[in-house]
């Protein structure tokens, strides 16, 4: 599957009331280590259709970025039942990613 | 993968300036090369937005993008890059091999590029509050830390422009270093005295992280008169040096007390057929140009070394 733009209007339905396992990157153009990570995530989103992967720009969506409290980036979040299971700060390899899904 | 079955002429670990410049040289002179990167080109590189110091690029450039470009240059002559983690490495006799978690990699010579990563502070609270004030990149975060403000811990480069940086967009900036003058160049010093909003704590050390749910200041001690003092901030930058990335060698090559690999100009390191190019070597001066120049130079000893064991 492909990434999912979330922004403030599409969150509820799509991550809150999602009924797969959600993978949130925040991220920002400007921020190099998102950039690092960023096709890590598309990745993991093409080779897992199970997970909803979905990519926050922080300088378009601050309401979110405050909602969780996101103070670096990239910032990673693992969401089951709308609520957050699992986060991890700055940029690792895919493995720790899809580790952090388990 | 043709991983498996392949013997490389030259494995490359880490993908930064020193990694890539290997890779091309290696590449040109007829070697097959491989580039493992546990992420994406760039290395420390990419923790930097502009980079003024690496000539022929009269703008500067950011350092994702030039480490983007130094990848697609090499793989332009056909650098095969594997985004994969090295998890062990057995660098004796003719060939090595390189265990990932996707596979072994073999290979005649072997070039460690791996460079070097921030250092902690080592106070208390510090992993814990990581992303929740505390902060190793100024470059990815200082926007989240608009009209607040900042603290950044050290004395050299690093901690120079990562001050000047959220100078611009906090409110207010500490800079606290342990002794009265800044190890920085002096067109950073210049900066940080214009910025206006900078305030400077000498011979000062972070003794204590304040948290709540976040971090809201640090206690910091004079180490001159003993005193403490507690400042508020909203986040705190931290910059206070490197550590080499080379934990992977230890026991195998010979390593220096602060765990460089030992090699002196020529690369080699106490293995044959095993180089170490960029931070991860014992050095005087690491820049982006010395990493990438230490790359040249192990591509040639690694093709001088194939020759010679393929001459007998």
């Amino acid at each position: 599957m492909s990434v999912l733009v979330v922004d403030k209007n599409n969150f509820e339905e799509e991550i809150l009331k999602s009924e797969k396992t959600v993978l949130l990157d925040f991220w920002a153009s400007w921020c190099g280590p998102c950039r690092m990570v960023s096709p890590i995530v598309d990745e993991i989103a093409q080779e897992h259709p199970e997970i909803k992967v979905g990519k926050v720009n922080v300088d378009e969506q601050t309401e979110l970025a405050e909602k969780f409290k996101v103070m670096s980036i990239p910032s990673l979040f693992v969401l089951k039942g709308g609520k957050i299971v699992n986060q991890a700060v700055g940029a690792r390899p895919k493995q720790q990613i899809l580790d952090m899904l388990k | 993968m043709t991983l498996q079955n392949k013997i490389y002429d030259t494995a490359i670990i880490g993908g930064g300036p020193a990694g890539y410049t290997a890779a091309l040289y290696c590449t040109r002179a007829g070697l097959s090369t491989v580039v493992l990167e546990k992420l994406a080109a760039g290395g420390q590189m990419c923790r930097t937005m502009q980079i003024d110091n690496y000539p022929g690029f009269e703008d500067g450039i950011d350092g994702y993008t030039l480490g983007f470009k130094m990848q697609k240059g090499a793989e332009r002559f056909g650098v095969e890059t594997v985004n994969t983690e090295v998890l062990s490495v057995n660098l004796t006799g003719g060939t090595k091999t390189i265990k990932t978690d996707i596979g072994i990699v073999r290979a005649k010579t072997v070039i460690i590029a791996t460079g070097a990563e921030h250092r902690q502070l080592g106070t208390e609270k510090e992993a814990e509050f990581t992303g929740r004030g505390v902060s190793y990149c100024a470059a990815c975060d200082g926007m989240l830390y608009k009209g607040k403000t900042a603290a950044v811990v050290g004395g050299g480069n690093s901690a120079a422009s990562d001050a000047i940086l959220l100078s611009r967009v906090c409110e207010k900036v500490y800079l606290i270093h342990r002794r009265d003058t800044l190890r920085a160049d002096k067109i950073y010093r210049g900066l940080l005295k214009n910025a206006g909003n900078i305030e400077f704590k000498w011979n000062s050390t972070v003794k204590e992280l304040l948290c709540g749910e976040t971090l809201y200041g640090v206690k910091i001690k004079n180490v001159q008169s003993g005193k403490t003092e507690e400042i508020l901030c909203d986040g705190l930058f931290i910059s206070v040096g490197r550590s080499p990335s080379s934990e992977l060698f230890r026991g195998q090559l010979e390593l220096d007390e602060a765990g460089y690999i030992k090699a002196d100009e020529s690369t080699r390191t106490s293995i044959p057929g095993v180089f170490a190019a960029g931070d991860v070597r014992t050095k005087t001066v690491r820049q982006i140009v010395t990493a990438a120049a230490d790359g040249a130079a192990a591509a040639h000893y690694a093709e001088g070394y194939i020759s010679e064991r393929e001459a007998l």
